[in-house]
């Protein structure tokens, strides 16, 4: 399927790997990836808090673009975007007068969001549009004994309203259901639904961190072998601070967590180097070791 | 009359025994609530359960619990609502093969248990709503008959009064679980009554009250638990963001906790570089890189930037340069939205939702399932 792809931009950023290893990923999974490159940061909630007609502007800009393209809908790898995004749309999608307001101020670059726009995370598209049971049969190296905590994180599982989770669509399971999918066993634990404690980092960087720390935390106790994220936020306050974070809750940490395309990458048969693991601050030992021993043993 | 589990968290603290649960087995109707399910175990099973309720119609506030691990009034929530709740934050259907579905109550977290499913309002949510001052400070001099006031700032503020202090927001607030002295989403919310009322003389201050606090305004991490806790539809968490775009926009209060600079440092980075340039957001949310305290936090930041450079998640090219600008159409719309006198927003509480059909109605919310996708979502092109 062909998709208009928003990296976001921590994935070009802070966590080039992310972006690296949906590249890597995209043609495994017959996803053809139209980027948006001329399009703009999703504002993360800052933005709209500073102004909420510029937030929704840059955001219908966004959505415009997409829908120049000829993808089937529109792809992030971004909680955040997600999350912030699906804020500005639903102002958009609910309010005539209001849209027109905000494509006024993009007809000088001749764009117009036109109401409907179709906006999913990776997480749900593998789930909604792949299907898992189509990507259980792409999996060439399953994550057998391999312990994957869930980290959803705030933006992609609340509020449940705007994000459309229900019966129909229980969106705050798909990360359970795609470990599963890849063959990895599900460690459930206190931080699942949490937030990561990112968005007040410059704020308050204490209460940021010990949230941080307090999950990896709660993970060891409950002997996950690493996170995963659909979120680089969540990544830099649970990888790149994660030293930073031991400190503050006064334990050793060293859990490895990986972005969501790096987990489905590794089930597909690519390996930790060429997803860009080598550029965690927490060295996933214990994804490295399971992968080579699933080399050597697939070699004996 | 299908029939339910309810798990109900036992503890009391005086007894110096550890908390434990109790099961017990109804047969009530789906849409009857829990606090019915509740009350009639107390009847007819187990009379020393603590429970505080009393109008059992969503208007006392007094029968705040977790149900299935979600913050919310016993009293108007159904049974099967309450059982077709995971353990996570949405909506999941039951196990295969449950029987009788299992509805695990609890006290509300972030207070202290007084005894069973009652919990500690006094020492956490009522002091925190008498910190924000919740009551009207009159500007002065007070008219001699009513005060007349604009319809759009009541309805403006009507969102916020629809709280019934039940503290469901509290229970969920993970900012609080970290930070116990943060104020919190209903004190909070509670705030920006008075802060949206224009009878209120004290408007500025309690701005600036509420950012230069360390525990204020500042320290909600957008988690939206409140939101979604909330069962008046107060958001608690939009009340905040709105505090800090007067705080900040309105009122430009450069407050001691880096809120004002980080909002504004993160906005003139998006309208130079299009996208976010992380580094430089960092210095510019402590005031620059020549600013003493900036110095202080990127020296104390230094060992994760090091660490940052030699596993080449950063490079020295991506901290220092800029290698991706802001398109001149981006920059247009910041400076032509920002340059309007007035902001313009909308505020879905107050104007509802339009419920014209639309050809595409389904695949609006991006929630169709595979099977069903066959025509493209994105037809309608510019």
């Amino acid at each position: 399927m062909k998709v208009a792809y928003w990296p976001g931009c921590v994935s070009r950023g802070f966590t080039p790997e992310l972006h690296g290893s949906m590249a890597k990923v995209a043609p495994l999974l017959d996803i053809e990836l139209i980027e948006l490159d001329r399009a703009s940061c999703c504002g993360a909630g800052v933005i709209a808090e500073h102004n909420q007609e510029l937030a929704d502007t840059l955001n219908a800009r966004t959505f415009a673009l997409a829908q120049r393209t000829d993808g089937e809908l529109m792809m992030n790898i971004c909680s955040t975007c997600q999350g912030a995004q699906s804020e500005c749309q639903e102002r958009l999608d609910a309010n005539t007068e209001y849209r027109g307001q905000v494509n006024a101020n993009l007809s000088d670059e001749g764009l117009r969001y036109e109401k409907g726009l179709t906006n999913k995370n990776l997480l749900w598209l593998l789930v909604e549009n792949i299907g898992l049971d189509a990507l259980k049969a792409k999996v060439s190296r399953p994550l057998s004994d391999l312990k994957v905590g869930p980290f959803y994180g705030c933006y992609i599982v609340r509020p449940v309203d705007r994000l459309a989770i229900d019966d129909e669509h229980p969106r705050d399971r798909y990360l359970h259901w795609v470990i599963e999918a890849l063959g990895g066993t599900v460690i459930d634990y206190a931080g699942v639904y949490k937030c990561c404690g990112f968005p007040i980092i410059t704020m308050n960087k204490e209460a940021s961190l010990k949230q941080a720390g307090r999950h990896l935390g709660d993970a060891l106790d409950a002997e996950a072998d690493c996170l995963v994220v659909p979120c680089p936020l969540c990544h830099l306050n649970l990888d790149l601070q994660q030293p930073v974070a031991a400190k503050v809750v006064g334990r050793d940490l060293g859990m490895p967590v990986l972005h969501l395309p790096q987990l489905v990458g590794l089930a597909l048969g690519l390996s930790p180097k060429e997803l860009g693991m080598n550029k965690h601050i927490v060295k996933p030992m214990s994804v490295i070791d399971w992968s080579t021993s699933v080399v050597a043993s697939a070699a004996a | 009359m299908p029939e339910y589990t309810l798990r109900i968290r036992r503890y009391d603290p005086q007894s110096g025994e550890a908390p434990h649960w109790d099961t017990h087995t109804i047969d009530l109707g789906e849409t009857q609530s829990v606090l019915d399910a509740i009350l009639k175990i107390k009847d007819d099973e187990d009379g020393s359960i603590g429970i505080r309720c009393s109008c059992q119609q969503a208007i006392c506030g007094s029968c705040g619990v977790r149900m299935n691990g979600k913050p919310g009034l016993a009293c108007n929530t159904h049974l099967e609502e309450a059982a077709r709740r995971g353990q996570g934050t949405g909506w999941n259907p039951p196990d295969e093969g449950q029987e009788s579905p299992v509805i695990t109550v609890e006290p509300m977290g972030n207070m202290p248990v007084i005894r069973d499913l009652i919990v500690d309002m006094d020492s956490v949510h009522w002091k925190k709503v008498r910190r924000v001052t919740p009551w009207l400070i009159n500007k002065e001099p007070i008219p001699e008959r009513e005060y007349i006031v604009p319809h759009d700032n009541m309805v403006d503020v009507t969102q916020p009064m629809a709280c019934i202090q039940c503290g469901a927001c509290v229970s969920d607030c993970l900012a609080m679980e970290v930070d116990p002295l943060f104020v919190g989403p209903a004190a909070l919310a509670k705030a920006y009554r008075f802060v949206g009322d224009p009878r209120d003389a004290q408007h500025a201050e309690r701005l600036r009250d509420l950012s230069e606090d360390s525990h204020g305004i500042y320290d909600c991490t957008h988690c939206f638990n409140c939101i979604d806790a909330c069962p008046k539809g107060v958001d608690p968490m939009n009340q905040i963001m709105r505090l800090r775009r007067m705080a900040g926009s309105d009122h430009e209060i450069k407050d001691r906790n880096n809120g004002y600079r980080h909002e504004h440092a993160f906005v003139k980075n998006i309208r130079r570089n299009g996208i976010l340039h992380e580094s430089d957001l960092l210095a510019d949310s402590y005031g620059g890189k020549f600013n003493p305290s900036a110095g202080r936090e990127l020296v104390s930041g230094l060992p994760t930037a090091i660490r940052g450079l030699t596993k080449g998640k950063m490079t020295p090219q991506k901290l220092l340069l800029h290698t991706h600008k802001a398109p001149a159409e981006v920059k247009r719309l910041f400076d032509q939205i920002d340059g309007k006198p007035e902001r313009n927003e909308l505020n879905l509480y107050v104007t509802g939702y339009e419920d014209e059909p639309e050809p595409h109605a389904e695949g609006a919310a991006g929630r169709e399932p595979a099977e069903e996708q066959s025509a493209p979502d994105m037809e309608r092109k510019a």
